[in-house]
């Protein structure tokens, strides 16, 4: 990737890829609100606005029946709406954009990483790795995605580039035995944040749920208290299908924050809102990039701006 | 079978209740029954509001289909169908739906949904096209698409499939010379599938690494190279360069865009950019496994005009298939992969068998055995959230379940507590005593009361079935004699 894109904040790569996304679709939220009264049709052409940026239907209308509750009738600019628009959708992101905080108390802090196929755990667990190596931690990892093919390899080479301790056992072998090992070894140790990788799974396959039930069941023998971070980690392409998983890997593994990446696509990820709505669980931080430095702490009025396509 | 399903269906709305299920008898009532059923019918529940007004008036009017479509609408969106797909779609359906042959048609109503679901087969394309291997061998295929979305198992599926059904040589080379580890990944992938792998040169990059390929495949005889790239974001000019470098380099006789079957709203403009960009030939579809309703397909086809080729429907490398245009209409309408489920069911349970049970179902003789077998079958299914996943109407169902603590687990605990009983206990359950009773909960490791509301259950399940044979055997079933059954506040405890 080009240097002078990297250097891009990530809120200038969302604001680029949504000036794309309006462009393509040949609506451009610029010329939707130049002066005009809010009326019914105005709040669908919001309501819209949001349903595209994966919001979902009822979410959408409900961000936007609050803009209405103050508003409707009235004469605005486009500037103004955006920004109420976007104040919204922080106003039900901000409690909930919570930083990931590494109790100090335990050693090691274990954080157990989770989610469906391909939606960036590994890579999400090097930059991790990488940022706690920086604050001067001692970091483990555990490379718990034994099933997909390579997926240790990947990892090491995250541990490498970090300067983590790394644990692994040959694919196809138990991750629990794995998790226990590695949580057993890390206390011994007396190392400051274990990080454990899992397998991807679809939520919806009850046995490999199970599996995950099993990791965190294991852990606790070493440590009570383990995993004391379990993070679910999110794809922003994903669609309204995100509520589902954030409910069912609750319900196996007691989520406790969120993390999601890919948004330095033209994806907003605003299914987010619906979730922060619905579960209120801490949003940790997002990915915008597949480099050591793209996991930054997600910031509500920034997320907010950039859902709407505030400049 | 058919009529038994559908009435239970009919029983709208279900209370069940929390605490110590006994609704489970309700839900294995619906499962037994779940061989076929006809399709729209969660669609149609949602625009029962619309419709009983206007089968009341009599006649339907323009404005009265608008209200219905308002309300597909809805369903596309909440199965995340790209809203300018969504628009287009709901304008085009309009067209149709406002014939005068929908007009004039005695259930105004299914037509229109019939026109939402067969426009929605015709957009979705009418069957699967295979994979064109029409040139030279070796013949190029190129797999591209964004990071994550399952390029790598999809290539290695693809490479088993060729070489497994169509008898091809394969050679399978990756082109991802960035995320570690990659190259390494597809090696692993292509000795499990007994497909041969390009040597890994360190250093080199894709365009050299394509054309390696081809020459390699060349020299070893090979039918068909698929080429893996790298993960890429659509507005990545520099990676969509080097792709498109790779393309020109090979020549490749298809490009597969792999797509994750969850993709919300960007889906169309990922497809928009690739076909435009790269030139993509066809799309294969990730993890349709997963309960998504998985709209993104219709909106990239929507968009692209391509066909989707291939399901990816599993972790494991068969599990790839053909694409079912109606099977993912029904899905995106909300309406349960009913097709899907019935297979399923065909594979798992021995057919004679479920006739056996059908039977003894309808007679009423359906002895606790059975129920164990239920039990089994159940779980070779996938379990119940493996069957909800597949079921019309799923999401309500799936709610009750969940409220009324059903769950797998449960399932296995009465499993056990017929299997602590004697054969003579299970073909007659009347000889059941206290001291009999105690000696199962002991063996089952369960509460008396367990064993009890088990047998409870169970009385009343084979009550029901008796009632639902004699109902049925006339023919016609109606509602109000279903309901008849139902204990006016649900079952007793």
């Amino acid at each position: 990737m080009a240097e002078s894109e990297r250097r891009t904040g990530w809120l200038g790569r969302l604001r680029q890829g949504l000036a794309r996304t309006a462009a393509a679709l040949g609506t451009g939220l610029g010329g939707v609100f130049v002066r005009r009264r809010l009326d019914r049709a105005a709040l669908e052409e919001l309501e819209e606005i949001l349903i595209r940026a994966d919001l979902g239907v009822a979410t959408a209308a409900a961000v936007t029946e609050r803009l209405a509750a103050t508003r409707f009738d009235r004469e605005v600019t486009e500037q103004e709406i955006r920004q109420a628009l976007a104040d919204e959708v922080a106003a039900v992101l901000g409690p909930v954009a919570v930083p990931l905080v590494i109790d100090t108390a335990r050693r090691p802090h274990v954080v157990l990483v989770t989610g469906v196929n391909g939606t960036g755990k590994t890579t999400t667990i090097g930059k991790m790795a990488s940022r706690f190596r920086r604050e001067g931690r001692t970091v483990s990892i555990a490379a718990g995605d034994t099933f997909r093919a390579a997926a240790i390899e990947q990892l090491k080479v995250w541990a490498e580039r970090s300067g983590a301790k790394f644990f692994s056992r040959a694919q196809g072998s138990d991750a629990a035995g794995l998790a226990f090992d590695a949580l057993t070894k890390a206390r011994a140790d007396g190392d400051d944040v274990l990080l454990i990788d899992t397998a991807g799974r679809l939520q919806n396959k009850a046995g490999l749920m199970e599996e995950l039930r099993k990791i965190v069941r294991v852990l606790r023998k070493v440590d009570a208290t383990a995993p004391h971070t379990v993070l679910l980690v999110l794809d922003a392409t994903t669609g309204q299908n995100v509520l589902n998983q954030v409910e069912l890997f609750r319900d196996v593994c007691e989520v406790s924050g969120l993390i999601m990446t890919k948004l330095d696509g033209t994806a907003k990820g605003g299914v987010l809102v619906a979730v922060a709505a619905k579960f209120g669980l801490p949003i940790h931080a997002i990915g915008v990039g597949e480099s050591i430095d793209d996991l930054q702490p997600f910031d509500a009025t920034a997320f907010g701006k950039a859902l709407v396509g505030q400049v | 079978m058919v009529r038994a399903l559908k009435a239970f269906q009919g029983l709208e709305p279900i209370r069940w209740r929390v605490g110590p299920p006994v609704h489970d008898v309700r839900a294995l009532a619906i499962l037994a029954f779940a061989g076929t059923t006809t399709m729209f019918e969660a669609l149609q529940e949602r625009l029962t509001g619309v419709f009983d007004r206007l089968t009341k008036r009599g006649v339907l009017k323009e404005s009265d289909v608008a209200e219905a479509l308002r309300e597909v609408r809805v369903a596309l969106l909440e199965a995340d169908v790209a809203l300018p797909v969504v628009r287009d779609f709901v304008a085009q359906v309009q067209t149709k739906a406002v014939g005068a042959d929908v007009l004039r048609s005695v259930t105004p109503g299914q037509m229109v949904i019939k026109v939402v679901h067969d426009h929605l087969v015709e957009t979705l394309g009418r069957a699967a096209e295979p994979i064109n291997l029409r040139a030279v061998p070796p013949v190029p295929l190129l797999v591209v698409g964004l990071q994550g979305s399952g390029k790598t198992t999809t290539a290695a599926k693809i490479a088993k499939r060729l070489q497994d059904k169509e008898h091809k040589k394969v050679l399978l080379a990756s082109l991802d010379v960035y995320r570690p580890a990659a190259q390494q990944q597809l090696k692993v992938l292509g000795e499990q599938a007994g497909v041969a792998t390009l040597p890994i040169v360190d250093g080199q990059m894709p365009v050299d690494i394509s054309r390696r390929a081809i020459q390699a495949a060349k020299l070893q005889g090979a039918d068909v190279v698929i080429l893996d790239t790298a993960g890429r974001l659509h507005i990545d000019e520099a990676m969509m360069t080097e792709v498109v470098a790779v393309r020109d380099a090979v020549r490749p006789t298809e490009i597969l865009l792999v797509a994750d079957s969850l993709t919300g709203q960007d889906a169309v403009n990922v497809a928009k950019a690739f076909k435009e960009r790269v030139g993509i030939t066809g799309i294969a579809l990730t993890r349709v496994d997963g309960d998504a309703r998985g709209g993104a397909a219709l909106s990239m086809r929507a968009v692209t005009g391509c066909p989707i080729k291939l399901m990816g429907s599993g972790e494991k490398l068969d599990a790839l298939e053909d694409f079912h245009p109606s099977r993912v209409a029904s899905r995106i309408l909300g309406m349960g992969d009913v097709v899907s489920l019935v297979e399923k069911a065909a594979e798992t349970i021995e057919k004679d068998e479920a006739e056996k049970l059908e039977q003894k179902l309808l007679s009423g003789q359906f002895d606790i055995e059975d129920l164990a077998k239920q039990f089994r079958q159940m779980r070779k299914m996938g379990g119940m959230q493996g069957l909800m996943a597949m079921l019309p109407g799923v999401g309500k169902v799936k709610k009750q379940m969940a409220e009324a603590n059903l769950d797998d687990k449960l399932l296995a605990r009465q499993e056990a507590i017929i299997y602590a009983m004697t054969k003579k206990e299970r073909r007659n359950v009347n000889i059941l005593n206290a001291s009999r009773r105690r000696r199962i909960a002991a063996g089952a490791g369960v509460q008396i009361q367990d064993v009890n509301r088990l047998l409870k259950q169970y009385r009343q399940m084979s009550d029901m079935m008796r009632k639902v044979g004699k109902l049925t055997k006339g023919g016609k079933i109606s509602p109000q004699a279903l309901r008849s059954l139902i204990p006016p506040q649900g079952f007793p405890r």
